[in-house]
Formats: structure tokens, sequence, C-alpha cells
């Protein structure tokens, strides 16, 4: 009996390891693992967003160039549909069987019991006619967000445009972006994002098993509602902008305009360019496809993209720095042949000037009064004939004036230029070589390119006398104008204000003395100094550039134009700028000037390669050489040719040459 | 009744037990009523007897009144008609064979009329205890000769394979709780061996293949052999147990396919961890698991718990209760609740242990082990790591039947107790 009284202890040491057993594993599940309360959390919370309103893009009078119009996503939980009239609802909403099936598979891949988007985007139009029939479907309803909308239709490479996110979008915000979400892709939309997406709410709600709703979560503590977007005012001027694009139409090219002042851009059309409102709703991707196919590559964003070479517009900045570093004065005067040589390297002048000073030098744009200049700034003393340490000092001077490098333009996709320093070319021509190497670089040719953005900037220095405000697209954000310190910043380019004078002076002659090379532009009224290039251009005909700014006291704006394969630039770039300058000034056109602006407009200078345009003035560029090509005058290291018209004084002679439309 | 008769009465039954008794049966309540799935405004009184915790409040009265009546009884009663109500009880189990009512793929329930249902299956257990207890007292104890194990063995194998004609394997297993009282008795000890490692064997027969399993117990055998080569007849023994042992393997391969209904291979395969099964059949215990895991250390609290409240533990007032209780109250809950098990497990085999009789001893380990099987199969499930096998978690689940024949089975043994003096 004993022995059998023992087992008493054997049967209650049972149950209590048993019990054990069971405490431990209690202990694994509640206290050591939070597994189990995470996949409890994801039983009953379901978070469901409220999508603030985007913020509007204003232009700088605060007119409205981006605003929000409502569309309607149908969403679906799959869980709760049941059998229904699949046809009625794909002709509703437009859409085949095929394509409803693969939206319904897609949305019960991402969830079955959460809401998914199933057709993206309905009309006010669909919506109304689907409203009355929704109760036919169970498991669909309808979630409003907005989509954006221009008004005018104008400045799509400037304002950008907004896209569901992708993967890579979602990935890289750390969870911020969901499916479904917009995101600003290009342009404004993109560079102020953060700003304009505002804030998304969130209502954080309990649901039953049978996927009830069941009442928020802790009171709604955790709950927040949803914050518009800020406005942004930006620095455009829709009515100038606005003109430049019609300018531009069928055309290729860019126009930048900025207020001197303030570094604001008030124009920037680039060309050709694409109606924003189609990058909006349902058919955007079909639309961004056939911009892709466009041959002009209509998504390229060309005044901050394009490269060009200065060409003549740069002879003002040889003059600036040949003036700050005294190797002239206002007075210097060199005799131009029709061509400046040096040992072998001759780079022609299309006049015959004989002896010329600076400022009509600049009128008249010499190549050979460029060079000379060029040669004495590489050649001072203080060198000591050390080609390499000369070239840099000057490369470091120009840099200043924000060539080379980007601005820093609140645009995604800026790219830098063009502007090589001495150990590159001390690398490609070993120790030899010397300003004559590359003496193209004094008339803005050769290995040398400039965005439009660039190109405007300079003018926006020098109508300041010897600063920039880093150029920027937007005044101010928010309700509260905030304006970012950075573009409060003066950005000296090392020539002092005083120097300014002669230069000015040589640019107000070029479009305003009968032998300036933009008479044809001057606007009555207005005195406008400018710079006209024509550009060489490899790949066909040469483009027409017109840089300046205007008034001469006190300027408002500083602006370049471009024109690809327009030829000279006081035949396009010249007048479209005058045009935009005067209407941004004195907010319309002289009557006079209407129909040269309609003519312009018509214009149709559009590059296409099997059917070579016939215009009046290709021999004369052809025989200037325009057959060589870019890279093959750098790689044999050619001095260039630079070529400006002769002067057409007669502005009625534009009208005669109208060039072959294709 | 004399006075003085009562007063025997109020000092003798243990009072302990019977507080343990009615915490059990308040946590129960509680957290039936917390597992409702929302209360709003107008059902929420606790006394709305049209919910399952108002209803558990009447089984509770009920059970309680029950209760003392039995402890009104004459103790000789239980001794005396034991072969009566086992035989009522066995008979119960066969007219719900043939008239039962289906519920949830058992046909295990007979229809009282007036919404009122009787669970035989529950009743059966204090029956064939009281029977067995009746058995074992009536011949001088130990399990030695094969005539009196293979007898005890037809009182508990009659139930037991009735409720799994049901079918309702889980039920019936709680038999085997049976076998604790013969062992206390003197069964020998290689029986409950025996029975372990035939569920040691199961479980491996799933988890280790034939020809990597078979070699490691013909080592096992080899070495039992080859140390006890001396003595022959053991050395013997160990050889049939061997053989046995690797022809049970192929007995389980074959029982399993032909004999398991595929929802019980089922839960066998998940508990395994053999299959992965979230919506089906695993479901239950999944999410049974979240709602106690989620309860962390102290809980979510009273009527806080999310799972619970918003019903994603299927049929928690009546298997599952113990996820409301791990999920509102946490660790700490669960740690009461089992504490309060053990302390009565323990308490019961100390009171069987001071009885005179052994009727009232074998009575007593009976209801203790059954008692110990329902919570460590109960909770097990709870936690998945017992297939899941639906049978309640005593005092606590949802139910009449349950409750009330937990009730009979623990105030008979009461009665017993506090007779112990007197003889039966």
């Amino acid at each position: 009996m004993d022995n059998l009284f023992n087992r008493k202890y054997i049967v209650q040491g049972l149950f209590i390891v048993v019990s054990l057993i069971l405490l431990g594993t209690l202990f694994y599940i509640q206290v050591f693992s939070d597994k189990y309360f995470l996949s409890a959390e994801s039983n009953v919370l379901r978070k469901l967003y409220t999508f603030p309103a985007r913020g509007v893009i204003l232009d700088r009078n605060e007119k409205v160039l981006v605003q929000n119009e409502p569309v309607y996503d149908l969403m679906v939980i799959p869980n709760d549909v049941k059998e229904f009239d699949t046809i009625s609802l794909c002709n509703i909403i437009g859409i085949d069987t095929a394509r409803f099936k693969k939206s319904f598979k897609k949305a019960l891949n991402q969830s079955r019991f959460q809401p998914s988007i199933f057709e993206k985007q309905l009309s006010v139009d669909i919506y109304q006619s689907l409203s009355e029939k929704l109760y036919r479907f169970p498991g669909f309803f309808v979630q409003s967000r907005t989509i954006r909308q221009y008004p005018d239709s104008i400045a799509g490479h400037f304002l950008g445009y907004i896209k569901e996110v992708s993967p890579t979008d979602i990935e890289r915000s750390e969870g911020y972006y969901r499916p479904g979400d917009y995101i600003g892709k290009t342009g404004v939309e993109k560079s102020y994002e953060t700003a304009l997406r505002g804030k998304r709410g969130v209502v954080n709600m309990l649901y039953d098993v049978h996927n009830v709703p069941k009442g928020s979560y802790a009171e709604g503590k955790f709950d927040t509602s949803a914050v518009s977007g800020e406005q942004l005012i930006s620095s455009l001027d829709i009515g100038i902008q606005k003109l430049g694009e019609e300018l531009l139409k069928n055309k290729v090219g860019s126009i930048v305009a900025i207020e001197p002042a303030t570094g604001e851009i008030l124009a920037f059309v680039s060309s050709p360019g694409y109606d924003p409102n189609l990058m909006v709703g349902r058919q955007q991707g079909n639309n961004y496809m056939n911009l892709l196919k466009d041959p002009n590559r209509a998504l390229n964003i060309r005044p901050i993209q394009g490269y060009y070479s200065p060409g003549s517009s740069f002879k003002p900045l040889d003059a600036l720095i040949g003036l700050q570093e005294g190797v002239i004065d206002e007075n210097t005067t060199f005799n131009c042949p029709g061509y400046f040589k040096v040992g072998n390297h001759v780079t022609k002048c299309e006049h015959v000037d004989g002896n010329i000073a600076l400022r009509r030098a600049l009128a008249r744009s010499c190549n050979t009064y460029a060079c000379y200049v060029f040669q004495k700034l590489l050649t001072q003393k203080k060198f000591n004939r050390n080609s390499r340490v000369a070239y840099d000092y000057w490369q470091k001077k120009v840099k200043l004036w924000g060539l080379g490098d980007t601005l820093g333009i609140d645009l995604p996709g800026e790219r830098k230029g063009r502007l090589y320093d001495g150990a590159y070319y001390s690398k490609k021509y070993s120790k030899y070589w010397g300003y004559s190497t590359v003496i193209s670089l004094a008339i803005g040719q050769g290995e040398m390119d400039a965005t439009p953005l660039q190109m405007a900037n300079i003018m926006a220095a020098i109508a300041n006398k010897g600063y920039f405000i880093k150029p920027h697209l937007v005044k101010s954000i928010g309700k509260d104008h905030v304006i970012k310190k950075e573009y409060l910043k003066k950005n000296y380019v090392g020539v002092d204000a005083a120097r300014f004078g002669p230069v000015i002076d040589g640019m107000e002659e070029a479009v305003n003395s009968p032998w300036g090379t933009a008479v044809a532009s001057r606007i009555d009224g207005i005195v406008m100094c400018g710079k006209t290039g024509t550009v060489q251009n490899p790949r066909g005909k040469n483009h027409s550039v017109f840089i300046g700014f205007a008034p001469r006291d006190n300027p408002k704006i500083a602006i370049a134009v471009i024109v690809e394969n327009a030829g000279f630039g006081g035949t396009y770039a010249a007048p479209i700028a005058s045009y935009i300058t005067e209407k941004y000034l004195k907010d319309s056109i002289a009557p006079n000037r209407r129909d040269r602006v309609e003519w312009m407009k018509k214009q149709v200078i559009l590059p296409a390669p099997p059917k070579p345009k016939v215009k009046p003035k290709a021999a004369i560029l052809d025989s200037a050489g325009k057959a060589d090509s870019l890279k093959k005058s750098i790689n044999s290291a050619e001095p260039k040719k630079t070529i400006d018209l002769p002067n057409i004084k007669n502005p009625t002679l534009i009208k005669h040459e109208q060039p072959a439309k294709q | 009744m004399s006075n003085q008769q009562s007063n025997r009465f109020f000092f003798n039954v243990d009072w302990i037990t019977i507080l343990i008794y009615i915490a059990l049966c308040t946590v129960g309540y509680v957290n039936i009523y917390a597992s409702v799935p929302s209360h709003n405004s107008a059902d929420s009184s606790l006394f709305n007897f049209g919910s399952n915790y108002g209803k558990q409040l009447i089984y509770v009265i009920a059970g309680l009144v029950l209760g003392f009546s039995i402890l009104l009884l004459d103790a000789k009663f239980f001794s005396v008609f034991s072969p009566i109500v086992y035989g009522v009880t066995v008979l119960l189990l066969i007219i719900v064979l043939i008239v039962g009512r289906n519920v949830g793929g058992n046909q295990a329930w007979i229809s009282l009329g007036g919404g009122f249902r009787l669970q035989p299956s529950e009743f059966a257990k204090f029956g064939t205890a009281l029977l067995l207890a009746r058995y074992i007292s009536s011949f001088s104890p130990k399990f030695r000769d094969l005539k009196s194990i293979a007898f005890a063995a037809l009182i508990m194998g009659i139930p037991l394979i009735l409720i799994m004609l049901q079918p309702d394997a889980g039920s019936a297993l709680v038999f085997l709780a049976f076998m604790f009282p013969m062992y206390r008795e003197g069964l020998s000890g290689y029986f409950l061996l025996i029975f372990l490692g035939m569920i040691v064997l199961f479980v491996a027969d799933f988890l280790v293949p034939l020809q990597i399993l078979i070699p490691i117990i013909l080592a096992i055998g080899g070495i039992f052999v080859y140390q006890n080569k001396r003595k022959q007849k053991v050395m013997f023994s160990a050889i049939i147990v061997t053989i046995v042992a690797i022809a049970y393997l192929f007995v389980v391969r074959i029982a399993y396919e032909k004999i398991l209904k595929q929802h019980q291979r089922t839960r066998i395969e998940l508990i395994l961890g053999l299959k992965m099964d979230p919506k089906g059949v695993g479901y239950n215990v999944i999410q049974s698991k979240i709602a106690i895991g989620s309860g962390q250390l102290t809980g979510r609290g009273f009527l806080q718990g999310t799972q619970t409240k918003y019903g994603y533990v299927p049929a928690q007032s009546t298997d599952f209760i113990f996820s409301t209780i791990g999920e509102e109250w946490g660790f700490v809950g669960c740690f009461v609740v089992i504490g309060l098990y053990l302390f009565l497990l323990l308490r019961l085999i100390n009171l069987a242990e001071r009885q005179r009789s052994t009727f009232s001893r074998v009575y007593g380990y009976c209801v203790a082990s059954i008692l110990f099987f329902h919570v460590f199969i109960n909770i097990g499930m709870a936690i998945g790591i017992v297939p899941v096998i639906g049978i309640p978690l005593p005092f606590i689940s949802y139910g009449g039947s349950s409750l009330w024949s937990f009730t009979i089975l623990l105030f008979i043994f009461l009665k017993l107790d506090s007779n112990r003096m007197g003889f039966i």
C-alpha cells in the first residue's frame, strides 16, 4: 500500500509538469513573441485614407495655371462582391470583359478584404450614371479624388505632370506612398512635391470578422484629417508664356525670360511642347507614349536640357572680363581685316570694319575684336606664358557667370552645359597648346555649350551690372508666401558695376542703332539691349539666337531666345524676344507690329531630314562652313568660323524671306 | 434533517473546493459575457436571458442547486446505484446514436423539447467513474491479473466506443483518463509507459521517414537487449517490444489512411506542422492563438479584446473560451486560471488520498483525471499544441450539459469526502 500511495506524487507531478508546459507556451505566444499581437492588429484594423487636394499653382499675378478637378475612382472589396451583371457594369464604365477580369484579378491579388482601385478616374458623367445603379454591384463603391486641370493648356514642361506612383517610388518613399497615390513626375510638380501633395488623412477603423465596420480605433486618437497641399505662386507670367508658346509653335527652340532683380523666371517655353491636359486622365499612358515617339522630342525640356554654342552672344562676356582685367578699356581699338589670324589659325569675321572700338564691335558682333580680347586675356604677363594657368584663370572667370555648371534651378533634369578646364586641353594636346588652340571659345563656339537658361541668366547678370540671383520658378509657397532664402542671395560675377557701361552701350546699339545686328527688332519706347547669335549646328541649319534685356535703365526682363535651324539670329530669335519684351513691359504689342507677330506664329521651321529646307540664305550658310560637323572640328581643332550675317536693316525684308513651309 | 446533522454537513464539506468551483464558474460567466459579439446598449444587461451569458447564469445557479442537492443525498446511494447510473448513461449513448440530433457533424445531442437538449457523453463520464470505483473497490485491489484489467477496460471501453461512433473522438479520448485511477490502484506503470510510447511513436511516424525510424528503434532495442543479455526474461520482452513497436508504425499508417476521417487527418497534420491551412481547419487555431497572443502580459482588459469583440475566434464561448481569457486578461489571467485548476487538481488528489474507502478514493482520482484531461486538451488546443478536439473547458465553457455534468462529477466526490468518516 505504501508503494501505491507514492503514485499520488507521480500523478500530481504530471499535473504540475503539464501545467508548466501550458504556461510556458502561453508565455511564449503572449509575452515573448509579438507576432500574434501584430496579427491581431491586422485582423481588425483597416486604415481608410482621405485624399487631400493637391496644391494649386498660380502664375505671378495669381492667375491659375493648374487647378483640381474631381474624378471618381471605382473601388472594389473583392470579398464583398456577390454575383452581379458584369456586362452592365462594363458598359457603364466603358471597359470590356477582358479588362474587367484583369482588374478584378489585380484587386484580388492586392487584398481580399481591403478596397483596391478597380477603374481609375471616371468622369463626372460616368459617375452619375454609375451611382444610380451602384446598389446592383455589391462590393463596389466610388471614391472621389481630384486630378489636375490646366485651364490655359500651357507651360507643360514647366509645370510637369503627376502620375500614379511606381513600385520604386513607393520603396523610395519608405512607405509614405501607397499603390494608387499620385506623385509629381517632372517639373514643378516634382520639385515641389512635398509642398503640393499636402497630408493624407487617415481614419483607423475596426472591422469585425464579417468585415463590418465597428467604429474607429481608440476613439480616433490616431486619426488625422487630410490637409490640402500648399498653393504655389510661380514666377511665370501667363501672358508672355502663352505668347511665347504661340510664337514658337511649329518651331524647335526655347524661350527663357528672367526678372533680373529677383531671378524669377517669367517665361519658360520649350518647343515643341505639349498640352499638359494630355498628361491627365485615363489616356495619360497612351498620350505619353505618343509624345515619346515625337521625332522632335516634345518631352525634352530644352531651356534646361538643350545644348547650344552661345555663339556671338558670348562676346559681351569677353569684353566684360577684358575690361575688368584691364587688358582693354572702353576706347581700345583693334583692326579688323575681315579675319583674325594667329599662326595658322584663321577666324573669319563676316565684315571688314577696319579699326573698330568696343561698342561698335559689340553692336556689329565683330569676331576679330573678340579674338583680340581673348588673346590679350590669355597672354597677360602674370601668367608667364603658361597657357594652362592662363586658361584656367579665364575659365574660372567665365564660370562665375554660371556657365559650365548647373545653376540649380528648382526643376529636375537641369544639365550643366560644357566648359572644360585647362587639364582637359593639356591632356588632349599634350603640353603644346595655347590661346590660339582654343581661340574659337572667344566667339562662343568650339568646346563650349550653354543651356538657354544659362544664356538668359548671363543677361540677367549684365542687366544687374554684376550679379545674378539663382533663377527659379516659384515666387512663394503657401498662404504665408514663404520665399526660399537662397533666392535672396546675390551671386557676383566678378566684374565691377562700373565696367558694364560700354558693354551695355554696345548691346543697346545692336538693337537700336542702324548698324546693329538686331535693329529690326527695335521696340518703340523701350530701350532694349541685346546681342544676336547665329550658332553653327552640326546637324543642320544654323540656330537663331538672341539674348538681351530691357529696358536699359532698371531692367525688368532678361531674355534668351533660341530657334533651332532658323538661321540668322536677327531674323527669328530677336523679333520673338522683342515681342515678348514688349508684351511684358507694355502689356500689349504696338498695333503696327501685330501683323508681324501673327506672321511669326505661322512660321513652320521644323527639321525634316529627308526633305531639306530651301531658304534664301541657305547658300550663304553653306559656303560659310555649315558642312563642317562640329565634332569633326573639335577633333581636328580647327578654328571655328562664326558667321554673323550682314544686318538686315530693312525690317520688311523678313516678310520677303518666308522660309519654305514643309 | 436534524440540527446536528446539518452542522456536520457544513463542517465536513471541503469549502475550499467549492470556492474554487464558484471562482471558475464566475470566470466562465464573465468571459462568456465578453465573448458575445459587440455589446450594444439594447441587450447588454447582465441578465439578458436570451443570450449565452444570460443562459449561463441560469446554468450556474441551477448547477449550484444541483450540487447542493447532491450533498444532501445519502453517500451510500452512489455506490449502490452506480451500476444503474452507468446502465442509464450507456443506454442514453445508444439512444443518441439512433434519435440524436446532429450538431456540428457529431450526433451527440438528445432533444428534450422546449429548446433543451442533452449531451449524454457528458453524463457518461460520472456514470463510468462511479462504476469503475465500485468495481475496483469490490475486490481487494492490485491490478495483477489480466481478468480484472480487462473488466476495468471494458467499463471504460463501452462508452468510449459508443461515443466514437457518434463520432466524437474528442469526448471519447477523455475516457482514457481512467487509466490514472487504475494506475493508482496498482495497474503497472508499464501501461502508462506503453501508452506514452504509443503517442510518441504515433507522432514520430509522421515526422520521421520509416527508413530512419526503424533503425533507430532497432538500435534502442538492441542496446537494451545487449545490456540485459544475462536476464533472459527481460531480454525476451525487449525483443517483443521492439517487434511490436515496428509493427505499430505500419498499423498507424494503415489506420490513419483507412479509419480516420479527412477532417481528423487534417487536424493532426496541422498540429504536427505538416500542413498550413490558415483559411480552413487551421483557422480556428490560428485565430485563437492570435487572440491569446495579442493579450500580452496583462491583457487588453475586460470587453476590450478586439478579436473577441469582433468575432474573429469561432466557437469562442464554448470550446475556445480560453482565447477570451488570454486576450482580455493576458498572461496574468491565464496564469491565474491555470493556477486555479492546478490547485483544484492537486487538492482533489489530496482529498482522494485521505478517503478511508477505496470507492471514494478511486472516484476522487477519476474526477481529478477527467478534469485534468479536459483542461489540458482544451487549453492545449487553444494554444495550438494539441489537435482540435472539441471538448469544453470545465466550469468555464458555455453550455449546461457540460457544466452540470462536471458539477455532478465534482459534488458527488465532495459528498463522498464529507462522509469520509462513515462507511459506505
